[in-house]
């Protein structure tokens, strides 16, 4: 008899949370589709700008004007007025150069760190700790004088040097990962006779592939998005990076009645594809990089 | 602290270790303090004996003829004596100049000096180190290492020597030299009125840090300063932790059991991420301009990230709503990586306990995530603290605000302490010792608060809870 009360009163609760569910998930489509059109709506804003027919000072006054059309002259304003094409060449060749000495640093600094014990070792990663918590700014303007006095500024090089001589700072997240590799693999390596460089290259690096896809990824992406150590060194138009090259395509006119806003926007859309296209490709390394990785 | 002296206690410790086996050291170990090489060419170490002579005849050649007269500098009062001029040739008529000395440059080849002489004063203490293991094996009756042995030893138990000094005279000249250098800058009166070449400039001792916190109006910034600071502070709380609880309830919100595309949901926000920072700072900032495409779709004017009226608090709320476009898709894709990992089988215990959800999430979701999370939730406070950036490119610090402005200390009304920093160093009348003051007080309030969180937090404390 109470059983059966019981029963049909637990039956009533479900069906009553049932109905609370579908209200409470309701209301977080709801949430969630104004949030998602929140964070699209400026992307489309980027490309409706990039993609749309200005006049022909380029200056641009309603978001719907009536004679709107679509069309592809921002970017062939983009090549021909600007000097994009070369920018991006520039940019990619520092990207490359210091993604792989960022790379290769970074790898060496970790594996000595993480696999070998000596003395000097946690006193090195103290000193690390506390070289990272300047403010980058503040060595900027030394940085810039150092090149100077090495005759350097406004050179593609000083860039690659700059960009990838502080990279053993960002060690972290690699370190951490070969942390997780087992110590069993390398006594095994050591018992055969090898020797430290061929148990790097033939047991930790091909277990560690997410984390060079990972440090190569971020390391090339790096160069695409800073604009401030580009801004101080570099002056010569011939010589900017796309970051930079954009910023002053807009930048030299402070307001919106800017000829090149839609130039700007044609620009962005090809780097947010590169580097969106790039990123996306190494999310899943991103998100295991920075669960794992920093909690070590 | 305790971490401290003891390690000061530990350093001491060695050098009273490493001074006794000097005295009680052989011939060719207390020789080789004074001619690096010899003992270990006494010893056969021939190649590595010369290789050591030779670098302490390339040191004392440097310091003899570049060195030491730069480091000389850092105990005189000043950075150069010489002023430069222009004197008129009568022969030919012309002014002559004479080239000046230039405190710059003196202070920084000092600097490169220093360092190459701390970088010696290293390899002096292996070449003693070295000397006194001959004389250890020698003692034991073993024979002293062979170079060939000493080669093989650089890929094997010394591997880390070879690997690690490639990246650190990276980071000894782009990062440490920097560094050091606009530290010591702190100490000068190095500004506008003291601009080298022409002018010079020498050491003020704490000066500066007395301008910075001074009172006295027209001189002291105290009152600047401590509202850029509480600026700086309110901005780096409010960037960090809305980002961080929107951003997780927005992962906890896709991730709920019964929610159906929660890829495409996850998509909309990472695709804000894969647009580069600079992009969307510079969109969102011709989008919030005066003429921006905000003010037409509302039909209001205001100036989003110019306004003025209390406190300029327009500007303040629009750059943090921007950097929580910026930084809420972050979380959520952290937040829903680390939510998949939270073992299944604390729900089920939790559940079973009869836990309703908002205690599930009280006492077992937020914990792991605050665990799983708290280093990288310190990070970007600190980040915060430093994130120029954001601040740059979309306000550049402004708007002008005429209490902040006032008295030369170039301040603007959302400036961080990084900011006005780079302002102070940028500007028409850069004042670079007050702009290397304000970055050892980042660096101090960065430093203080990494290490007393970090060592406070769980994740350190308990680094096993969750493995």
């Amino acid at each position: 008899m109470n059983g059966g009360v019981y029963q049909i009163q637990t039956a009533k609760k479900r069906m009553g949370m049932k109905t609370k569910n579908a209200i409470f998930n309701s209301i977080i489509y709801f949430v969630l589709a104004v949030l998602g059109i929140l964070w699209v709506l400026p992307i489309v804003y980027l490309l409706y700008t990039a993609f749309r027919v200005t006049p022909d000072t380029g200056i641009i006054f309603k978001l719907f004007p009536d004679d709107l059309r679509l069309g592809g002259g921002n970017f062939a304003r983009l090549f021909r007025e600007t000097m994009f094409l070369r920018w991006l060449g520039n940019t990619c060749l520092v990207a490359v150069c210091s993604c792989v000495i960022t790379t290769l640093f970074i790898l060496m600094v970790s594996y000595a760190l993480s696999r070998m014990r000596f003395k000097a070792r946690k006193p090195i990663m103290n000193v690390m700790l506390v070289l990272g918590m300047f403010p980058g700014f503040m060595s900027m303007i030394a940085v810039y004088f150092i090149l100077k006095a090495m005759n350097l500024t406004n050179s593609l090089f000083a860039l690659i040097l700059v960009y990838s001589s502080g990279a053993a700072l960002s060690y972290y997240i690699c370190k951490g990962f070969f942390d997780t590799i087992p110590r069993s693999l390398e006594e095994a390596a050591i018992l055969d006779g090898a020797n430290q460089v061929s148990i790097l290259f033939r047991v930790t690096l091909p277990l560690a592939k997410p984390v060079i896809v990972y440090t190569v990824l971020t390391s090339f992406i790096s160069p695409w998005c800073d604009f401030i150590f580009v801004n101080t060194i570099i002056n010569d138009a011939t010589k900017y990076t796309v970051a930079l090259g954009l910023y002053r395509l807009i930048n030299s006119q402070n307001s919106s009645f800017n000829e090149f806003f839609t130039v700007f926007c044609a620009g962005a859309v090809i780097v947010g594809l590169i580097v969106g296209a790039l990123f996306m490709s190494m999310q899943r390394y991103y998100v295991e990089g920075v669960t794992s990785g920093s909690v070590k | 602290m305790n971490k401290l002296t003891s390690a000061f206690r530990r350093f001491g410790h060695n050098v009273k270790q490493g001074v006794l086996a000097v005295v009680h050291g052989s011939v060719a170990v207390k020789l080789s303090c004074l001619f690096m090489g010899i003992g270990q060419i006494m010893r056969k170490q021939i190649v590595k004996g010369i290789l050591y002579f030779l670098l302490e005849v390339l040191f004392v050649l440097f310091m003899v003829f570049f060195g030491g007269k730069y480091l000389a500098y850092f105990f005189s009062g000043n950075l150069g004596t010489n002023v430069g001029d222009e004197i008129w040739n009568d022969a030919l008529g012309v002014f002559e100049y004479t080239r000046g000395d230039n405190s710059f440059l003196i202070l920084l080849y000092g600097v490169v000096s220093f360092i190459v002489l701390i970088v010696f004063a290293v390899v002096w203490g292996l070449n003693i180190h070295g000397n006194i293991a001959n004389d250890r094996a020698v003692a034991a009756g073993k024979r002293v290492t062979t170079f060939r042995q000493d080669c093989s030893a650089l890929i094997n138990r010394k591997f880390y020597l070879l690997l690690l000094i490639p990246p650190f005279a990276g980071l000894l000249v782009f990062t440490v030299m920097p560094l050091v250098f606009m530290i010591l800058i702190a100490f000068t009166n190095y500004d506008f009125e003291h601009m080298p070449p022409g002018q010079l400039f020498g050491w003020v001792g704490f000066e500066t840090f007395g301008k910075l916190f001074g009172l006295s109006s027209g001189s002291g910034f105290l009152l600047v300063f401590l509202r850029v600071l509480a600026w700086t502070f309110v901005w780096a709380v409010f960037a960090t932790f809305t980002n961080y609880f929107l951003g997780m309830i927005i992962a906890l919100m896709i991730n709920k059991k019964g929610i159906k595309l929660k890829s495409l949901w996850r998509t909309l926000f990472v695709i804000a991420i894969a647009v580069p920072q600079f992009v969307t700072l510079l969109l969102m900032q011709k989008i919030l301009d005066g003429d921006g495409i905000l003010n037409v779709i509302l039909g209001t004017n205001i100036r989003w990230l110019a306004d003025t009226r209390w406190a300029s608090l327009i500007p303040r709320i629009a750059i943090i709503v921007v950097n929580m476009w910026i930084g809420i898709p972050y979380t959520i894709l952290m937040c829903s990586g680390i939510l998949m990992n939270i073992p299944a089988e604390m729900y089920e215990a939790g559940k079973l306990d009869g836990a309703n959800p908002v205690q599930l999430f009280r006492k077992i979701v937020l914990p792991y995530m605050l665990h799983a999370t708290g280093p990288y939730l310190i990070t970007q406070f600190v980040g915060n603290i430093n994130n120029f950036n954001v601040i740059w490119l979309l306000t550049g610090g402004g708007p002008v605000d005429n209490i902040l402005y006032g008295g030369g200390s170039k301040a603007q009304a959302t400036d961080l302490l990084v900011t006005w920093l780079y302002r102070l160093t940028t500007d028409v009348s850069p004042q670079y010792n007050v702009a290397s003051v304000i970055g050892i007080i980042i660096f101090v309030i960065c430093a203080v608060l990494s290490l007393v969180t970090y060592n406070r937090s769980s994740s350190a404390k308990n680094e096993e809870d969750y493995q």
